[in-house]
């Protein structure tokens, strides 16, 4: 098992540099001149410019600027964006915020989907079961946007019983809100495909041996029927997690958090190569952590699978 | 029972999370901070560094320069005693006595003197640095000292400038001319993060910037000019998106807001009531026709020109995309800026008039018959894509020809390519005024070879009646000479007026005495917290 992790530890190291080498690429390739955007609508004065782009580099060919972005890494060094902050300062203050956003929704969709899925596929063809499968197709059809807004303003403005925005510090309560409305489409669909998994599970062989053999219904649930259907689930949260850390930019435009999000999309817009790089290969870190991660929590779930053998 | 466990499960977690979401509601209760939105400012916060309004918001309350400007853009003394000059060319600068920076620094002649000279210098790469371009040994190209400042005494310092300018004291009201303490050129970098200044508020503390959070400005005891502040402090907010502040000020989390979202265009006075703010702005709105572009030179482009503004209806637009939020333009500034007049010669052509642009066409056809599609270029990110079609569309249905929208996707990529002249496109183009003068929406644009004319237009007539104005005995006498000039461009129609935007913002039940500026930003230091 330790092998087998050493080997896909060492497997990221390419697809680190393979990564930040395809993004930094990309953001070069961009069409515009970031210092001219700087100028905003007033007028460009050539030499200005000339000593800006001295200044980041810019004025050198790709490979010079991708590695003195390399080796300053390797130094800790991120680079710095064009408003004079370092890029490592903007990385310890906004990934920690979002991280904590995606994990309160994983820990929401994992809780409410797995329950209802698991009720719903007991219960198959039961009122309880019809109306989750209508409610699921609701969530979905409902643009992302459009559920922070509603919550936003029923809860926060009419109700008054959450704040609209989160503040700074991001504390967990806060973001309870914002978890939620990023969590409620995959609510959806881990409600679905709990559902369809627990019921293929139910009508396994061993479930029946189990029955048969006395076991309650409790235990049975709990660890025959439950543990085996989650390994699609499980692949989806997995999957998901690195979904909501990206895509947590229109939740967090909604109610102001602090996060990833909306730093990622200045830096686009800005063209400021270093910090979109950076921000997207701690992504991808992340990313291939959380894969890892989970297939190491199949064996886990499944005595069938087993690695390093 | 394993269901009814799930259930009572769910149903203790909605009340665990319920109580803990309205324990985070009442967060509030600022004791006498009013909490206003802004944008995290893009450049360290060095006043001759800083073009934008997230970082101008906060310079603009924790520094006081020579004259600050009130609610209707005329200029009033904040540390000046007297600027006078006898030919607009060397003024004469008194400043008080006695005041002092936030570190105990005493802000002196110098304190203005080296501030400027470092902003002008080149190989500082200071964006402002084209505000210091009329003073006598600037230079654009080289390192070179400004030869026309000379400090006098600790309270005296004499400006030259290379070319006599009438409206030079109006100038001196922009964040770009505030004095700097000498803690700055010790290290401007960590100046930047925590900057000093001299004015109504400084920052709360060290590190009272939080990135892309918020910053927290306390009142300053020793400010001593006329802009006391009438709360305790700020906070200002820095939000993604107007939509998320809109809704703080809704829930009554936000005191001030500086601008609404489109999206509570239509509701926002019935939501806010008496709270809710839109008066005139200093923002013009327009698109250039660059003179290059073929069928738009001489008396041809004359012609099209003209037809092509009169094929706009502009009030049409104004109501059906803006929900009538803007005024159309009679001239090429705004409203709020004294000298404004719509009454100038040839000001018709700025009004819809189909059968006059017909005609025109027809003529410029007979020039030189047209082909091809007339195209407006426009940043994709900045919102524009509406009034651009509706514009394109209105000049479609009235000459028809094939006229469409030509977006770029960023803002970056579209001032590139107007920067390198390597758009083929006429091209959207806007202005808000850095100070409250005439001169300052027509010369940076409309002049020969200036900065931001974009379009690279030039008529050695207009250049004249600016140097007039420049010469001046008094600014009714130079505003009528930039009326003139004016009027010229309403014959070239370099680029075509479209309307001048509105300043619209709203505040909360928990402040009042809320008014907004000239540049439509709220005057901070006059809020009170109920």
């Amino acid at each position: 098992m330790s092998g087998y992790i050493l080997r896909r530890i060492l497997q990221a190291i390419p697809v680190f540099f393979g990564t930040t080498l395809l993004i930094y690429f990309m953001v070069f390739a961009m069409p515009g001149d970031p210092i001219v955007a700087l100028f905003g609508d007033k007028g460009v004065n050539p030499a200005t410019a000339a000593i800006l782009r001295h200044q980041y580099h810019l004025d050198q060919p790709f490979i010079m600027q991708y590695l003195i972005y390399i080796g300053g890494i390797f130094h800790g060094d991120f680079g710095t964006s064009f408003s004079g902050q370092p890029v490592g300062n903007i990385l310890a203050q906004t990934f920690p915020v979002t991280i904590r956003l995606s994990m309160i929704a994983v820990v929401v969709e994992m809780v409410v989907g797995i329950g209802v899925g698991l009720v719903a596929g007991l219960r198959k063809g039961k009122w309880f079961d019809a109306t989750s499968l209508a409610g699921s197709l609701l969530l979905i059809s409902v643009p992302i946007f459009v559920i922070g807004f509603v919550l936003q303003y029923i809860f926060a403005i009419k109700l008054g019983w959450a704040k609209a925005t989160v503040s700074g510090d991001a504390p967990l309560n806060e973001l309870i809100l914002p978890g939620i409305v990023l969590a409620s489409i995959s609510i959806a669909y881990i409600v679905r495909l709990t559902r369809a998994s627990v019921i293929e599970t139910a009508g396994q062989d061993f479930v029946r041996t189990a029955y048969s053999k006395g076991l309650s219904r409790s235990r049975v649930v709990r660890v025959h029927i439950l543990r085996n259907s989650l390994i699609p689930v499980v692949t989806y949260l997995s999957i998901d997690f690195g979904v909501l850390l990206v895509g947590a930019t229109v939740t967090e435009g909604i109610f102001n958090v602090p996060g990833v999000g909306r730093t990622l999309y200045q830096a686009i817009i800005r063209g400021e190569g270093p910090t979109v790089v950076s921000f997207v290969t701690v992504m991808v870190l992340i990313y291939l952590a959380v894969n890892l991660l989970t297939d190491l929590l199949y064996a886990a779930l499944d005595p069938r699978i087993r690695y390093g053998k | 029972m394993r269901v009814n466990k799930i259930k009572f499960a769910a149903v203790a977690m909605f009340a665990a999370a319920a109580l803990t979401l309205s324990g985070c509601a009442s967060g509030g209760g600022n004791d006498n901070i009013v909490s206003v939105n802004g944008s995290e400012p893009q450049n360290p916060l060095i006043t001759t560094n800083t073009n934008e309004v997230g970082g101008g918001l906060i310079l603009d309350n924790i520094y006081a320069g020579l004259v600050y400007y009130d609610a209707k853009g005329n200029p009033v003394d904040d540390m000046a005693k007297s600027i006078t000059s006898k030919d607009n060319t060397v003024w004469d600068i008194k400043i008080k006595d006695g005041w002092k920076f936030t570190n105990g620094e005493a802000v002196t002649a110098s304190s203005y003197v080296d501030a400027w000279q470092y902003g002008a210098l080149l190989s500082h790469a200071q964006l402002n640095s084209y505000y210091f371009d009329t003073i006598q040994g600037f230079s654009y190209d080289k390192d070179s000292k400004l030869t026309g400042l000379k400090v006098v005494s600790p309270t005296e310092f004499t400006v030259t400038l290379s070319a006599p300018q009438s409206d030079f004291p109006l100038r001196l009201g922009y964040s770009g001319f505030y004095p700097l303490p000498k803690a700055f050129f010790k290290n401007p970098k960590a100046f930047g993060e925590n900057p000093i200044g001299n004015g109504p508020y400084k920052l709360a503390e060290k590190g009272a910037w939080k990135h892309n959070v918020d910053i927290s400005l306390v009142k300053n005891p020793d400010y001593q000019g006329a802009r006391k502040a009438l709360n305790g402090g700020l906070k200002i907010v820095f939000y993604a998106t107007l939509d998320a502040a809109y809704a703080d000020l809704q829930s009554d989390n936000l005191d001030v807001m500086a601008g609404i979202p489109d999206s509570a265009l239509k509701t926002y006075q019935s939501d806010l009531g008496k709270r809710a703010v839109m008066q005139g702005a200093a923002i013009f709105q327009s698109f250039t026709i660059p003179g290059r572009l073929p069928h738009f030179s001489g008396a041809e482009g004359q012609l099209r020109r003209a037809a092509i503004s009169m094929a706009i209806n502009r009030q049409e637009i104004i109501d059906k995309i803006f929900n009538g939020t803007r005024q159309p333009a009679a001239d090429f500034t705004s409203p709020v800026i004294a000298g404004w007049s719509k009454t100038l010669a040839g000001a018709d052509v700025l009004k819809y008039n189909p059968t006059e642009a017909k005609k025109l066409w027809a003529e410029a056809n007979k020039i030189s018959p047209w082909s091809g599609s007339f195209q407006i270029g426009y940043n994709a990110d900045g919102g524009h894509q509406g009034w651009v079609d509706a514009v394109t569309n209105s000049i479609k249905n009235t000459l028809g020809i094939d006229a469409s929208g030509a977006p770029t996707a960023t803002f970056a990529e579209f001032r590139t390519a107007i920067t390198d002249k390597t758009i083929k496109t006429a091209f959207r183009t806007g202005w808000q005024a850095d100070y409250p003068a005439l001169s300052n929406f027509l010369e940076p644009l409309y002049q020969t070879a200036a900065g931001a004319n974009d379009g690279q237009y030039s008529n050695p007539a207009v250049d004249k009646l600016f140097t007039e104005a420049n010469s001046a005995k008094s600014l009714d006498a130079a505003n009528k000479l930039f009326q003139q000039a004016q009027e010229v461009l309403l014959k070239d129609l370099p680029a075509i007026p479209m309307w001048y935007g509105i300043t619209d913002g709203g505040y909360g039940t928990k402040v009042s005495n809320v008014k907004f500026g000239w540049n439509s930003v709220p005057i901070l230091y006059n809020v009170v917290k109920n």
